[in-house]
């Protein structure tokens, strides 16, 4: 206790108060800064333009799988195929790539010899293209990616015929 | 302050000490969950939700980050581009990147396409990079919790 006795010296008292008033300061600025982002995440995509003409032949072993998206007059998917047959949902087109690679998803793998090629529509809204390359990509299962084909490009954009 | 004479009134000392503890807590806290690297990121950009985008591990080397809005631009270093008009500076970012002895392929370009924008648009900008010797990409989208 601060109690002054004549046998010992004085007690500092340590004013606390411009301390206090910039911590305060402090606080309030990081909360207002403050900012809660959603988690993000990439689809890593390697295209070289050279290789678009010119690919490898012993590298390319398995036919490139050829899905194309089509948009309707609003930008909305009109139709999906895959290899010229038409498919229902992405849930679908997960399902045939699936059935293409199988479970053979390691090192040297089909999977990760397949290469999908989209063809989107130019007005196609950007999501669509997400949400099938998700579809290609992998899956979730009990918490883990389980993950499918990495080899992903798109043909050269095509302006809308107007 | 808190000094007690012998004649005056007794003063009564708050201990400060529990308040300042919290206090620093609060400040460790907010300075831990805040994000430094947010600074690439645009609230006019809706990200296309995927489950499959988890939180990438370990720093991209080199990211050049475009973002494509709805309207059909392009933010670039917080400019609104027009996509036809990224070329140039690309061929900045080109020069850049071979004044420091790297070539544009080691570059990974980032794109934070809107899920509404045009397909198209976004296939453009690819194009327009690979024409400036860019060859790796990320496309990306905000984590999907749902489902």
């Amino acid at each position: 206790m601060p109690s002054r006795q004549s046998s010992l010296p004085d007690k500092i008292a340590i004013d606390m108060t411009p301390m206090i008033d910039v911590v305060f300061q402090l606080i309030s600025f990081f909360m207002f800064s403050l900012k809660v982002v959603s988690p993000e995440g990439d689809f890593d995509i390697r295209m070289p333009l050279a290789a678009a003409a010119a690919a490898a032949p012993d590298d390319q072993q398995v036919p490139p799988v050829r899905v194309k998206l089509s948009a309707a007059a609003d930008g909305s998917l009109a139709s999906i195929t895959m290899n010229g047959n038409p498919l229902a949902s992405f849930d679908e087109l997960h399902q045939q790539i699936m059935a293409l690679v199988g479970t053979d998803t390691g090192p040297n793998s089909l999977a990760e010899k397949t290469e999908v090629e989209f063809d989107c529509d130019y007005t196609l809204k950007y999501a669509n293209v997400v949400q099938a390359i998700t579809a290609v990509s992998g899956r979730v299962r009990d918490g883990q990616i389980v993950e499918l084909i990495r080899r992903i490009k798109f043909t050269p954009p095509k302006m809308p015929a107007e | 302050m808190g000094r007690r004479r012998a004649g005056a009134p007794t003063t009564t000392d708050i201990d400060m000490t529990p308040m300042i503890d919290v206090t620093f807590q609060l400040i460790t806290f907010f300075l831990f969950i805040m994000n430094f690297s947010e600074a690439e990121q645009d609230d006019r950009i809706q990200l296309p939700l995927s489950q499959l985008a988890k939180p990438v591990e370990g720093l991209i080397e080199k990211p050049i980050t475009l973002q494509l809005t709805n309207s059909g631009n392009v933010i670039y270093a917080g400019e609104l581009v027009a996509v036809r008009d990224i070329g140039s500076y690309l061929e900045r970012e080109k020069m850049a990147m071979r004044d420091s002895g790297r070539e544009p392929n080691a570059a990974t370009v980032i794109v934070r396409a809107d899920g509404r924008a045009q397909a198209g648009e976004v296939q453009d900008i690819i194009r327009i990079c690979q024409d400036k010797g860019f060859e790796r990409f990320a496309l990306r989208a905000q984590y999907d919790e749902g489902r």
